[in-house]
């Protein structure tokens, strides 16, 4: 039988949500493998991070592009979250997700109608997140660039928004994922951001 | 904490979904929040009954998803059966403000900034 109440838990039940819940909002964070993704969703997460799969048959989807992608039927691209209770009726939801060209075509799907995406980086591989920055200023989903220095800043900001060609309108902020204060500062860059940005759209 | 799905047959989730891999409500987003409706009855197919029991609060479906040890497509299926029944219902996510939508839920984001600094 597989069902959860079979399972011996092993930890505190995550607490619920409350009843009154009737809005989910989404912010995705994406990055190269190692990067620190999961690290920063559990640094203001109020569970801890749960993980899952998404999966997408050839057959339900229109891209032609499945380079590199072993199963020629299914793609399956695991990922994690986490989440944040803002009141009464809301609820943020914050995905971890590999952002390789690869796996995209899945987080069109998942991400659609995020507020905006959070993309970390860190010096040593920086190439693993230009195309999510391609990809996300094409949608034109609001994001900012965060550079996971865990603590020790090797690089100076210009240095990394001159590597990554970045437009200068796009946050480009420092933190150190496992902090949770840090951490919150990224997420509060990207909000304030998405304001600067609808502003001017109403102008 | 949940089963690794990733360790699971594909003919034990061709099992639990009878063999469909489509008909799941394509508008079941990944942060609709799922709600039971009814307590599990006997006889229940045993996911159907567990997600009865874990959406006695609203859940989104990933979340349900992950406490299943299910795909995200699996789990969407299950739902859409559920949902079919009148077994439970979901609160699907209103569009975020954006850009391109400026005027859509104004107060969302200020209510996002709030909570994160209280955090």
């Amino acid at each position: 039988m597989h069902s959860t109440t079979s399972e011996t838990p092993t930890a505190d039940p995550p607490p619920s949500l409350p009843p009154t819940v009737d809005q989910a909002l989404k912010i995705a964070v994406v990055g190269g493998f190692g990067v620190g993704k999961t690290t920063l969703v559990r640094a203001v997460s109020e569970i801890r991070p749960l993980n899952t799969e998404e999966t997408m048959t050839r057959a339900g989807t229109d891209v032609d592009d499945l380079n590199g992608v072993e199963d020629k039927n299914t793609t399956t691209v695991a990922f994690d979250f986490g989440r944040i209770t803002l009141d009464s009726t809301s609820v943020l939801y914050l995905f971890g997700a590999p952002g390789q060209q690869r796996f995209w075509f899945l987080w069109d799907r998942l991400f659609s109608g995020s507020l905006g995406a959070v993309v970390l980086v860190d010096t040593r591989r920086l190439g693993d997140s230009f195309f999510a920055i391609d990809r996300l200023e094409a949608q034109g989903t609001p994001f900012v660039v965060a550079h996971n220095d865990f603590g020790a800043a090797e690089h100076s900001l210009d240095d990394i928004r001159a590597a990554l060609d970045l437009d200068p309108a796009v946050p480009l902020v420092r933190c150190d994922a496992r902090d949770r204060d840090s951490a919150k500062g990224v997420l509060i860059a990207l909000i304030e951001h998405i304001r600067t940005l609808i502003a001017e759209a109403r102008r | 904490m949940s089963r690794s799905h990733r360790d699971e047959s594909p003919d034990r989730l061709y099992v639990i979904t009878s063999g469909r891999s489509g008909g799941a409500d394509e508008a079941l987003d990944a942060v609709a929040l799922v709600v039971a409706e009814s307590d599990p009855a006997p006889g229940m197919q045993s996911e159907h009954a567990a997600i009865l029991r874990l959406c006695r609060g609203p859940m989104a479906v990933v979340e349900v998803s992950a406490h299943l040890g299910l795909p995200l497509a699996v789990t969407r299926i299950l739902l859409t059966d559920l949902l079919d029944g009148g077994r439970i219902t979901a609160r699907h996510p209103r569009p975020a403000p954006s850009p391109a939508h400026p005027l859509a839920s104004p107060d969302v984001l200020e209510k996002v900034l709030v909570a994160l600094h209280n955090l």
